[in-house]
Parts: structure tokens; C-alpha cells; sequence
């Protein structure tokens, strides 16, 4: 039955996370937001992180998604959560990497923790987009974080 | 009901999609075409490829006669009175963002307003906002009554002595419904505006007769009809062409061309600057063949039976939310729909597993979607190779999806 397949792309982890987002909703103090668009379907999503010392010592995220984005948001957001920047561009990096497929090696897949659990969208090429959107907008904020360093 | 051996003409329906026999129900997008299209494809570029309106070699003149009678049979198919009222495309998209460069920007002048519904395709709203924007111009969108047509009230309202472009679609891509054109060209033209029907989503699906509407212009696709991708229609009335610029120079369109100064070829051939889509012109012409033969009042017949069975079934299942008219009579091949609590990328995901292919999203119809309230929805459409098997497919695999993930989700909140 091909809703096997379904269950390969929805495991019970990332419908929890669907479910019952980590980090959902609006942080009182922040550094910087971003809001990005999935321009297939409309969706948006904000994310919002408070930096101190290099440190993300908060991050929220807000929007509507599907349950892939939902899930992937909730899942980075517990992943970079107390991370330096560097640290959580690292893991941003493995989690592009390996939800397109790129062969990443066994200690980096332990870095991943849950978010390995989303390696089976590389399986369902148009969602990927739904699955990177949040991670997208993290790595857009470090960026930003990280110009600003350089111009002080 | 066309019977469902028709399918055979298709070779692409026989595929299969995630081990599943596919069942195509993605038709607004785009339609899938039967083997006398693909062949004549095929037939032309063995036979005949040369190019047009040019030269005198056999092979040139038969390529010619060949694109001229696309033309011809294209004028018939929407009742045009002459072949000279049919300009080739590249798209429904290309015909009205000439008519907005080509006509609009030379008549509209600061203060004047462009009509259109907020039930408009992409493509029937941005080239008017840059218009509007050009010419200090002020567009004006009218909304829906509850069936999912036009408010006639509304539209009386808002076409006004400043309205100098309506352009409205004759079926919307999101809602189905057939809109009134014919009374609403006669408002325009009461006040002394121009009428523009889009009629990608009406073409395919019932015979259209320009005469009758009274439309100035009138543009759609090859692709939603059986067709190839890359030839669109655009019809004008002659007085209209005539005042119409062309939007792109080059070989063809020119009568005589000095250092400094150009003259041009009357319509059509102004507008079609370059090498044309011969090939696609052709196969056009092969589609439309195929679509008179059915004949298109038997296929508005059958896609008004295939989505009543379906709006019917759909209704018996909780939580299904059908957007448009509660009457499928109103939806003509196309059902738009979310089911409660599952985002509609997931519902289309679950249904590809199932090898029933849709569309989720917006449908490039972001300020319809957010007049009815809604980022995305799912949306089924018919065509009269589908089959009540299909209709019955799908209504399988929607309840199958609909319990995969209620059942994950038994602390089900609606989407965040």
C-alpha cells in the first residue's frame, strides 16, 4: 500500500513536532527577525532570535506551514537553541547538505539529532522547500548577526 | 457521458505515478495531449518544417499554409469573423500583457480605471497594476457573490464613464464558475470601455463565441486545450488591432524598413515579430480538430457530471471544505478545497502516494486566496478524459489521507 510511503515522509516524531511545536510564537526581546515565504503555496514563516555573546539565547517561530514546515521549523528551533552562531550555521549546513541527498559522515548525522528524522523529504523533491524554509531564515539571520560583527 | 475508451487517445494516462495508475486531475494547469496532436508534431517537423512568410520554395509555402489555417481554424472555434482577428502567443499570459503594453499604455491616461474582479489569475492583475502605475491610473477590483461569481451589482458599481479596460475571466481557475461576460461587455461598453476576457479556463471547456460576447479582445492557451505548450491566442477586433501596437520588432511584422523608419504589416502579422511557434500553431490546430469532433458542448456536459459526482461524494465526507457555489452546477471542473486541519501541501503529497495527481497552493490567485480567507487550498480538475472511475479514485484516496492523518493527529488543532 503506497501510504507506506507516507509514513516514511510523516514519522510519528515529526508529526509531533507538527503537532505540538517547540519555540512557537513571539519572543519578548530580540535581536533580529526575519519572515520568508514559500512562494508555492503562500505560506510564511517568522523566525526570531536573541543573540548575546555570539550566543542564540532564544529563538521563536511563527507562521503557518504545512506539517513538514511546521516540523522542521520546531525541530531547528530545539537544535540551535544555546548554540554559538558558528555552531549553528554548522548544523544548518549538515541539514541542507543532507536533505538533498549530499553524503554526510556518521558523527555529523549524530549532530543532526531529529533533524535526521526529515532526511526521507529528500525522497519528495517538491517539498523540500517546505522542509528548508525555516532553516533558510535562520542562516539569512546569522548572516545578518555576523555583518553586523564585522562592521563594528 | 463521453466514454471513458477516449482515454486511449492519451498515451500519457496509461503512466503510472508511485506504483499507482495515475489519475490526472490537474487539467486547469495544464491538459495532457491525445497522439493526433503528438503526431502532427512530429508529421510537421518530417514533412514540412520550414519558414513562414517567406520566400517561394514549395516547402515555405506549405509550412504557411499550414500555420494560416491554424489561424482559421482557431477563429472558428471561438466564432471570430475573420481569421485577421487571431494574433499568435506564446500564452494566455503573453496575449494580456500586450494587450496592456500594446493598448492600455497608449489610451490610458491619469485618473482613468481599469476594472477588473478579485477573482483574477496572476496574470490578469500584475500587467494591469504596472499599467495603472505607469499612468497614474487606479485599478479597481470587483468582489464575488456567494456562489462564486461575479456580483453584478458590485460590477455595475464599479464600472464607471472613468472605466476605460474591464478584463475579467470568463471561468476563474479557482471557483470554477462561468461569469456573466456577455452582460458585463454590455456595461463596459455603455460606458465607453473596452472589454478583455480571459478565457484560458473557458476555452477548454465550452464553446465560446466572441461575436456573441461582444469582446474587444480575448485571450487563452493552447496548453489547457489539448495542445502544446508556447502557443496562445490572442483575438481583437479588427478597429482594435488596428490601434493595438506591437510589442516586439523584428522579421515578419515589417512592411518596409528604411535607415531610420519602419512601417508595418497589418494585423495579425504586426504583432508577430520573428519566427512564430509554427510548430505549435499546427499543433493547435490538430487539438482543436480533436475538440470539435468531440464537440464542446458534450464536453461542458461531461465536466459538469464528473464534478457533481464528486462535490456530491466529497460532501458526505466531514471536514471537507468546498470553497465557491454549494451547487457543483457553478463549478465547472473545478473543485477548490481544504480538509479541516491538514495544510493542503500534505493532502496533495498523500494524494500523489495514491497516484492521483492535483495542484496545492495558490493558483496564482493570491488576492482571491485572501478574499476568501485562505493562504492555499487543494483543487481538482476535470477533463473529459477523466472518467467517474477517476472521481471515484480520488474520493478513495482523500479519505484514506483524510485518516492517515487524523489519526496522527488525534490532539488535532487546526494549522498554526
Amino acid at each position: 500500500m503506497s501510504l507506506m510511503k507516507l509514513n516514511q515522509l510523516y514519522r510519528s516524531v515529526i508529526l509531533d513536532h507538527a503537532n505540538h511545536p517547540r519555540n512557537f510564537g513571539e519572543l519578548a526581546t530580540r535581536t533580529s527577525d526575519l519572515v520568508l515565504r514559500n512562494p508555492s503555496c503562500g505560506d510564511i514563516i517568522n523566525v526570531q532570535i536573541q543573540v548575546e555573546a555570539n550566543q542564540i539565547r532564544a529563538i521563536k517561530f511563527r507562521g503557518s506551514g504545512c506539517t513538514i514546515s511546521n516540523a522542521s521549523a520546531s525541530i531547528m528551533t530545539t537544535m540551535v537553541k544555546g548554540k554559538s552562531l558558528a555552531a549553528a550555521r554548522r548544523i544548518i549546513n549538515l541539514f541542507l547538505d543532507n536533505i538533498v541527498n549530499k553524503e554526510i559522515k556518521e558523527d555529523e548525522q549524530d549532530q543532526l539529532g531529529d533533524a535526521l528524522l526529515l532526511s526521507n523529504v529528500a525522497k519528495f523533491p517538491t517539498r523540500i522547500r517546505c522542509a528548508t524554509l525555516s532553516w533558510h531564515a535562520l542562516a539569512d539571520l546569522i548572516d545578518e548577526q555576523e555583518g553586523v560583527k564585522i562592521n563594528d | 457521458m463521453i466514454k471513458s475508451e477516449v482515454k486511449t487517445d492519451f498515451p500519457i494516462l496509461k503512466r503510472m505515478v508511485n506504483g499507482e495508475p495515475m489519475v490526472y486531475l490537474d487539467n486547469a494547469a495544464t491538459s495532457q495531449k491525445p497522439q493526433s496532436v503528438i503526431d502532427k508534431l512530429t508529421d510537421y517537423y518530417v514533412s514540412t518544417n520550414a519558414n513562414v512568410h517567406r520566400g517561394v520554395s514549395t516547402i515555405s509555402v506549405q509550412a504557411t499554409d499550414e500555420y494560416e489555417a491554424a489561424r482559421s481554424a482557431t477563429a472558428s472555434f471561438i466564432n471570430a469573423p475573420s481569421s485577421r482577428n487571431i494574433v499568435f502567443t506564446r500564452s494566455t499570459t503573453e496575449s494580456l500583457n500586450w494587450i496592456a503594453s500594446g493598448y492600455a499604455d497608449n489610451v490610458i491616461q491619469p485618473g482613468d480605471e481599469i476594472v477588473i474582479t478579485v477573482a483574477e489569475h496572476h496574470s490578469n492583475i500584475v500587467p494591469w497594476q504596472q499599467v495603472a502605475k505607469r499612468h497614474h491610473a487606479t485599478l479597481k477590483y470587483v468582489t464575488l457573490a456567494a456562489n462564486g461569481q461575479i456580483d453584478m451589482a458590485d460590477a455595475k458599481q464599479k464600472i464607471t464613464d472613468r472605466t476605460k479596460i474591464v478584463s475579467i475571466n470568463q471561468v476563474s481557475n479557482v471557483m470554477g464558475a462561468i461569469n456573466p461576460v456577455t452582460q458585463i461587455s454590455e456595461i463596459a461598453h455603455q460606458h465607453g470601455a473596452v472589454m478583455v476576457v480571459d478565457a484560458a479556463q473557458s476555452a477548454p471547456h465550452i464553446p465560446i463565441d466572441v461575436q456573441a460576447i461582444d469582446a474587444d479582445f480575448l485571450a487563452f492557451s493552447g496548453h489547457k486545450m489539448l495542445g502544446p505548450t508556447g502557443i496562445g491566442v490572442l483575438y481583437g477586433k479588427a478597429e482594435r488591432l488596428a490601434e493595438m501596437q506591437p510589442v516586439q520588432f523584428g522579421g515578419e511584422m515589417i512592411d518596409m524598413v528604411t535607415q531610420q523608419t519602419a512601417t508595418f504589416q497589418p494585423a495579425p502579422l504586426k504583432f508577430e515579430a520573428g519566427t512564430p511557434n509554427i510548430a505549435g500553431a499546427i499543433g493547435l490546430h490538430a487539438a482543436i480538430d480533436y475538440l470539435n469532433q468531440i464537440g464542446m458542448a458534450e464536453i461542458h456536459r461531461h465536466d459538469q457530471e464528473l464534478t457533481k459526482r464528486c462535490i456530491d461524494k466529497m460532501k458526505q465526507i466531514p471536514g471537507i471544505i468546498i470553497y465557491g457555489d454549494d451547487d457543483p452546477v457553478n463549478h465547472n471542473g473545478v473543485v477548490t478545497f481544504n480538509v479541516a486541519g491538514i495544510h493542503p501541501h500534505d493532502v496533495a503529497t498523500g494524494l500523489d502516494m495514491e497516484g492521483i495527481e492535483v495542484r496545492a497552493g495558490h493558483h496564482c490567485a493570491q488576492p482571491l486566496m485572501n478574499y476568501i480567507g485562505v493562504e492555499s487550498t487543494v483543487r481538482v480538475s476535470f477533463y473529459f478524459y477523466n472518467s467517474n472511475a477517476d472521481v471515484d479514485r480520488f474520493i478513495k484516496a482523500l479519505e484514506t489521507v483524510k485518516e492517515f492523518f487524523a489519526n496522527e493527529f488525534d490532539e488535532a488543532e487546526p494549522t498554526i
